[in-house]
């Protein structure tokens, strides 16, 4: 066989069942070798930007390393962004991309670009394939390095001729990798004082981060929260890896976190932060965040260990253990929670400042994401992706997720157009799920050409555009900081039509102009089982709150009334 | 406060660039850098030099050690090690200044590397502080050009690993 089939039987031997990509000049050897049969389904989108996105919210829904493809020069430029967001949000991703004939590297070839260069800040771990007898070893550890310790991307560049040498084909056990040594133990001793100090703890949180749906530690994480009672706030990336309606959870922090999950959060004794990494949007202004709290850092990643917030106790290892271990030496202390008071507090802030619009007649953004939450009460089967904006920050106030891998959004890197490419994605992962997208029409018009690889490939998602008419989030900054100069911000809500472009593609279009006209709308989009787009045209200047300024103390967070009346 | 770091890493294309960047990135800067081969021909050492607080140090370590081709990351400590540079100094050397210079050059073990009509190549080796001490010295005489190697660096022969950090707290 040749270089081409040797990656398509590695993929194999992973147990790959789906790669995202489009074919290009420096990869026809793998797509020939695709042609010529595999039992991988290949998912071919339009543009690299969509087929990385894709294997980000594949990979984010089933919890398996994701596959992109791409050809040399800008098939390999094109995944750039998703390799990034990727990086920042620690999703494992594989991204295998052509490269020029080994002969033609260094000459500025054709569609020549040295994406192992331009990627190097960006992945864990990156090889150029020099020889078609690397191959099986450089995927076997390439899938290993992406999905062990913390998780994340990695690019292996394939030249041309070396898809097309002949190699014996056989598979390793193990990947050879002496540099790469995740760490795979607890140590019990800090673990024991990180329970010493939970079961002290009056005011304690547990703050959670991405982290814990990489490492599949839900389950441990709720054994960890009921055996401590201790409240649990998530952030947006991990929606979900708790659930929503358990009388524990308190919540999102940051920038546009609720008061009484900023409050639990800034005036805690205890912060436990679990697989969380103290992003400035969760923390606003550093030092003044949870200025009283001790602090309790589980990760599998050292190096956020006091990486922005200094620990007192750090506990590094598989977050899995880590919790489980803290959930059994709490059982085995058998020290009654002390915690009541302080549920009783937030319980209490949570009455008195919730989340706060005015309903005046006009559709308001927030009213679509309620009607969304209602149709959807209940159900499990439900997986929900985002955009990057207001509409991003309105889901995780008003939608519910009670279940793991339910919520998948852009979190670090803040990707404008990755909730379609990702919901089609993840409906790859999940067929029997109904994968809804909730985006902006900022978003939606970065990647909507993925929409014919929705309905082509049968993998059918529902887009709800909440349709400002503007960038909505930078529009929202001029006012708020800009006096209200609105700069290149105005996309308008009438061009393109959302429903005929989505027709177009051969999918549903609705368009949705007022409250009576939503609920039937989005019931319908729901229950077609195809396709489908509703663009909720919604009150342009409505302002998301509560917000956080960058730059200020997370006690300082402005609320919906203030807002109203400074205006 | 300096420090000096000694890296082993996989003898792989880009695993220099890989430091580089991860330092690039993190907005360190790099004082000095050495790479060269080891004992073993399929593993380099890197010896880097920064100067950051203890902190920053840590963060560094901990993000070197996240690098696929590192293999390990250590701190030479002042006196538990040995520091080496070579710097090769062109100065200028007028027949009248010589007996001078060579005067100075023996002090300090360095070698006359070449010798022009005007000016003559010193060849230094030793720890980085002598360096600094015979470059003061000769630049009065006037430094046309000057390269150091960086400075390497091995834990002493005496050296029992794992203990040394602590010996290194208690002085």
């Amino acid at each position: 066989m040749n270089g081409a089939d040797a990656v398509l039987r590695s993929l194999e031997a992973e147990g790959v069942e789906v790669v995202f990509g489009i074919p290009g000049g420096a990869v026809l050897p793998l797509y020939d070798a695709m042609a010529r049969g595999t039992s991988i389904r290949h998912v071919l989108a339009r543009h690299e930007q969509g087929a990385g996105h894709m294997a980000e919210g594949y990979a984010r829904a089933s919890g398996r390393v994701g596959v992109a493809v791409a050809t040399s020069g800008p098939g390999a430029t094109n995944l750039v962004t998703p390799i990034a967001d990727a990086w920042m949000d620690s999703t494992p991703l594989v991204c295998i991309t052509g490269q020029v004939r080994t002969h033609l590297i260094g000459t500025d070839a054709f569609q020549e670009c040295d994406i192992v260069g331009v990627t190097i800040p960006i992945v864990k771990h990156s090889w150029l394939v020099q020889d078609v007898e690397e191959i099986p070893h450089v995927l076997k550890a390439a899938f290993h390095v992406a999905r062990t310790g913390r998780c994340g991307p990695v690019l292996v560049d394939i030249p041309r001729d070396v898809q097309e040498a002949e190699i014996e084909f056989a598979y390793p056990q193990e990947p050879d990798l002496p540099g790469w040594r995740p760490p795979r133990r607890v140590h019990p001793r800090q673990v024991a004082a990180a329970a010493e100090a939970l079961s002290r703890a009056e005011k304690p949180v547990l703050y959670v981060g991405g982290g814990v749906l990489n490492a599949d530690a839900c389950a441990e994480l709720l054994e960890l929260a009921e055996t401590a009672r201790a409240p649990v706030v998530t952030t947006l990336m991990a929606k979900g890896a708790f659930p929503e309606t358990h009388e524990l959870f308190f919540g999102w922090p940051g920038m546009h976190g609720p008061k009484w999950s900023n409050w639990a959060m800034n005036t805690c004794d205890l912060l436990v932060a679990v697989g969380a990494r103290f992003d400035d949007r969760v923390t606003g202004r550093l030092s003044a965040f949870a200025p009283g709290a001790t602090v309790i850092h589980l990760d599998i990643d050292s190096a956020e260990i006091g990486k922005l917030r200094a620990v007192d106790i750090p506990v590094v290892g598989p977050l899995r253990d880590v919790l489980a271990g803290l959930a059994a030496e709490l059982r085995a202390r058998g020290d009654e929670p002390r915690t009541d008071g302080w549920l009783r507090q937030l319980e209490a802030w949570r009455d008195e400042f919730p989340l706060r619009y005015t309903r005046n007649g006009d559709l308001k953004p927030q009213t679509v994401l309620e009607t969304l939450r209602d149709l959807t009460a209940g159900r499990d089967d439900v997986v929900w992706t985002t955009g990057v904006g207001q509409h991003q920050m309105w889901a995780m106030q008003y939608l519910v997720c009670d279940r793991p891998r339910s919520f998948i959004t852009s979190g670090g890197l803040g990707t404008m157009g990755y909730g379609l490419p990702a919901a089609v994605g993840a409906k790859a992962a999940r067929p029997d799920a109904t994968v809804v997208c909730v985006d902006g029409d900022g978003c939606f018009q970065m990647t909507c050409q993925e929409l014919a690889t929705a309905v082509l490939e049968d993998l059918p998602i529902v887009v709800v555009i909440v349709n400002n008419g503007y960038l909505g989030m930078v529009q929202q900054w001029q006012n708020m900081f800009f006096d209200d100069r609105l700069s290149h911000v105005h996309l308008t809500h009438q061009v393109p039509d959302y429903a005929m472009l989505a027709e177009a593609y051969g999918a549903a279009g609705f368009t949705v102009s007022t409250e009576d006209e939503l609920e039937a709308a989005l019931a319908e989009a729901l229950s077609l089982g195809r396709t489908a787009v509703v663009d909720c045209r919604v009150d342009a200047r409505e302002q998301c709150f509560p917000m956080i300024p960058a730059g200020a103390a997370a006690m300082e967070l402005i609320e919906f009334e203030e807002a109203e009346e400074v205006a | 406060m300096k420090h000096t770091l000694s890296v082993l890493v996989e003898n792989k294309p880009g695993a220099l660039m890989r430091i580089a960047s991860m330092f690039a990135r993190r907005g360190y800067n790099i004082d000095s850098l050495a790479v060269g081969p080891t004992e073993r021909h399929d593993v380099s050492r890197v010896t880097l030099r920064v100067d950051c607080d203890q902190h920053p140090l840590e963060q560094i370590e901990k993000q070197m050690h996240k690098l696929v081709n590192v293999l390990r990351v250590a701190e030479l400590e002042p006196g538990e090690s040995v520091e080496r540079e070579l710097a090769l100094i062109k100065v200028s050397a007028p027949p009248a200044r010589r007996g001078e210079l060579l005067a100075l050059a023996e002090v300090f073990h360095a070698r006359v590397a070449d010798l022009g009509p005007e000016a003559m190549v010193f060849e230094v080796v030793g720890t980085p502080e002598e360096i600094d001490s015979f470059e003061e010295l000769v630049r009065p005489h006037g430094v046309k050009e000057l390269v150091r190697t960086g400075r390497i660096g091995l834990t002493r022969a005496s050296d029992r690993q794992g203990i040394k950090r602590r010996q290194h707290v208690l002085r």
